[in-house]
């Protein structure tokens, strides 16, 4: 009686571990959303200001607040007239501390940098179309010029930015768009790339190879899908690289090009195993049907199988997609990593799971870099996620006719 | 009429022959790739390079301690993912009654599977690195590999499960066994071997990866090997993209990256041949 007992408490025991471990896949899912979040939504908060540092403008300006790209441009020289931000056609004058401190002598500073918020005052003061980059510690309450509030880094700038360049002073810039489309460049390339290939084994899988070549065939494709990314890289690398520098005649290889020929190869066992299967699910009597109604084998598959197939190899496709956009390792070796816009595919281009690899190893836990790529990896987690339900809702559909 | 039939012939030979030609040329890339690596890489295996420690700025000796590196955290993430997917799969299996509940466990599990590996990698970076405080080492780059691994063992189990027919469980119960002796004496010992499977292909995976352990577990070059599970590892994978990216000498470097290719992609040859072994042997 009492070991009874004991055994349904084990029972019910384990019965509680096994519904945790059902559970653990959302739970981690969970968990993964909040987490890259949580690290990525300070980036909205960070000021885009380099952290510690202030800008400065003459008293007499009427300039309300510039933004990161507007600073930046400033700074390299591209914008040269406060006009051309909003303000009087007075030209601007960037200016650094250590500029300030070249006007004056050593004297006039002080051996201890103490007369230097003077100074900094005085030089604002003088030059109406001034625009200081200033350390905030040098900043005091007699100022004679005008601090501009501190700006947050805005989703605007974020989202619709056209320029990626973390490191850059006074004002970084977080614009993923060259990021985005880089991405989305190199994987609709793949899947152009892989898609005629994919539904070509697919097809020759269900319908033409006989039962011993499928019996092979079916394991080598395994095999494809089983080799590390970083091999793909290596090999992309090595041969496909040169071949596509020598084959267009460009200066370097690793273009977007290269990303999508070693990524349609990486995507196409998703493709041809999805593909497949939906193929193998036509039922019989339609195909038996055509085929008595005199149609070759051709077009039985043209006409009934295809199309009955058709959400299975549009799941496929989306898959494939999916596979493509979250590569890392192999496009990080292969396509060369500027981060622009892309304007064909024999140019260097980069993605968003690229530059979250080549860059977080170098960001200080916390800083507006590490935000902004937990922010990286948090839209990465959204589109694949949108991909994953979309490919499963389009496999559930009904065979529509 | 004839003249309509023999074009319709026509058009089926030319098609299915395109569709031949595709699917071996998809055939010939693999044995393309994987050529390519054994006949550069074959020359530089020998037992040193097996078994020593790099030198030289990695352009000599061999790639032990990525070697050990890699089988630590295979065997940690095995450790984390193994039992969790098995309890996950014989959850859904064999004790979850709601359908529905089956439905979103069996979409989350597919969702985890299409999560980009670096995604894996800047969540362990955050939770395990950074807030549980484990730093850069074999228990955060385990954890976060053996998450990665964990929707392919918890579907295959789920697969294995299935295939065990109704009639294997009804007997046990009849005589009077409980669900829980029923799944431990019956059930699981006839899947074991396609439960194996899984186990077998999800080491292959995670032997392979690198963006997970990026930043979690590798390092460039260490001198010692780990002694514990919280130090860092070199691994075979991130060493392989550091001597083919970013050494000071490429060429010099080359040979060694070969060689580490050819480990890499023998693992993976091995594994898989392995498995597709134990499941042919085991659906007779």
């Amino acid at each position: 009686m009492f070991r009874k007992k004991k055994n349904k408490f084990f029972e019910i025991l384990i019965e509680w571990m096994l519904r945790l471990s059902g559970s653990a896949t959302t739970i981690i899912i969970l968990l993964i959303s909040i987490f890259l979040f949580t690290e990525g939504w300070g980036l909205f908060k960070s000021s885009t200001v380099e952290k510690g540092y202030v800008l400065c403008i003459n008293k007499e300006n009427k300039i309300k607040n510039l933004t990161p790209e507007q600073i930046k441009e400033i700074f390299d020289g591209n914008i040269t007239s406060w006009k051309e931000v909003g303000g009087d056609d007075i030209p601007i004058e960037p200016m650094r501390m250590d500029e300030v401190i070249g006007m004056f002598s050593e004297e006039e500073i002080g051996s201890d940098f103490e007369h230097l918020p003077e100074r900094l005052s005085d030089v604002t003061a003088e030059h109406k179309g001034i625009l200081g980059f200033f350390p905030e510690q040098f900043i005091d309450i007699k100022f004679k010029g005008k601090v501009l509030p501190a700006e947050t880094i805005s989703p605007k700038d974020y989202f619709g930015g056209k320029e990626w360049f973390p490191t850059a002073t006074p004002a970084a810039q977080f614009g993923i768009l060259p990021l985005l489309l880089g991405t989305l460049w190199v994987s609709l390339g793949a899947i152009l790339l892989a898609l005629p290939f994919g539904l070509a084994v697919a097809i020759y899988l269900a319908e033409l190879a006989n039962p011993t070549v499928r019996k092979i065939l079916k394991p080598v494709i395994e095999l494809l899908a089983g080799i590390p990314s970083v091999v793909y890289g290596f090999f992309g690398l090595i041969v496909i690289v040169p071949m596509i520098r020598n084959v267009f005649n460009l200066p370097v290889g690793e273009t977007a090009l290269a990303g999508s020929i070693v990524l349609a190869i990486m995507a196409l066992p998703t493709i041809i195993t999805v593909a497949e299967d939906s193929m193998r699910n036509t039922p019989l009597a339609m195909k038996e049907s055509s085929l008595a109604l005199g149609a070759t084998h051709w077009q039985t598959i043209y006409h009934v199988i295809i199309p009955y197939a058709s959400s299975g190899i549009m799941a496929a496709v989306v898959l494939g997609i999916g596979r493509a956009i979250g590569e890392t390792m192999a496009v990080l070796m292969v396509t060369g990593n500027a981060a622009v816009i892309p304007h064909t595919f024999t140019e260097p281009v980069r993605t968003i799971p690229a530059t979250i690899a080549a860059e977080l190893g170098e960001a200080s836990v916390g800083s507006v870099q590490y935000q902004a790529l937990f922010m990286l990896g948090a839209i990465l987690f959204i589109l694949t996620l949108i991909i994953s339900i979309w490919a499963e809702v389009i496999r559930k559909e009904p065979h529509a006719e | 009429m004839k003249s309509n039939n023999i074009h319709k012939k026509v058009s089926q030979n030319v098609m299915f022959w395109i569709f031949r030609i595709m699917s071996f040329s998809v055939v010939a890339i693999l044995f393309w790739i994987i050529g390519f690596i054994v006949y550069r890489g074959i020359g530089v295996i020998n037992w040193e390079f097996l078994t020593a420690a790099p030198e030289e700025g990695m352009t000599k000796g061999g790639i032990f301690p990525a070697i050990v590196g890699t089988f630590y955290l295979v065997i940690g993430s095995m450790l984390v993912a193994f039992p969790i997917g098995v309890m996950s799969g014989i959850y859904m299996n064999e004790y979850a009654t709601n359908k529905h509940i089956v439905r979103v466990i069996r979409i989350m599990t597919n969702n985890l599977g299409g999560i980009p590996s670096i995604v894996f990698g800047l969540f362990g970076m955050s939770l395990f690195v950074n807030k549980l405080g484990f730093g850069d080492s074999i228990l955060a780059g385990s954890l976060t590999l053996g998450l990665l691994a964990l929707p392919l063992i918890i579907r295959i189990t789920e697969e294995a499960l299935k295939a065990i027919p109704d009639s294997y469980r009804h007997g046990s119960l009849a005589l009077g066994a409980t669900k829980l002796q029923t799944i431990g004496r019956v059930v699981l010992p006839a899947a074991f071997p396609n439960i194996m499977t899984g186990l077998i292909l999800s080491i292959g995976r995670v032997s392979g990866e690198t963006a997970p352990i990026l930043f979690t577990a590798a390092a460039y070059f260490l001198p010692k090997l780990p002694s514990s599970i919280y130090d860092q590892v070199m691994a075979l994978p991130y060493h392989l993209y550091v001597i083919a990216t970013s050494g000071t000498d490429l060429e010099a470097t080359r040979p060694m990256a070969y060689g580490t290719a050819l480990v890499l992609i023998v693992i993976v040859l091995i594994m898989n041949l392995l498995a597709n072994y134990l499941r042919k042997k085991f659906t007779k």
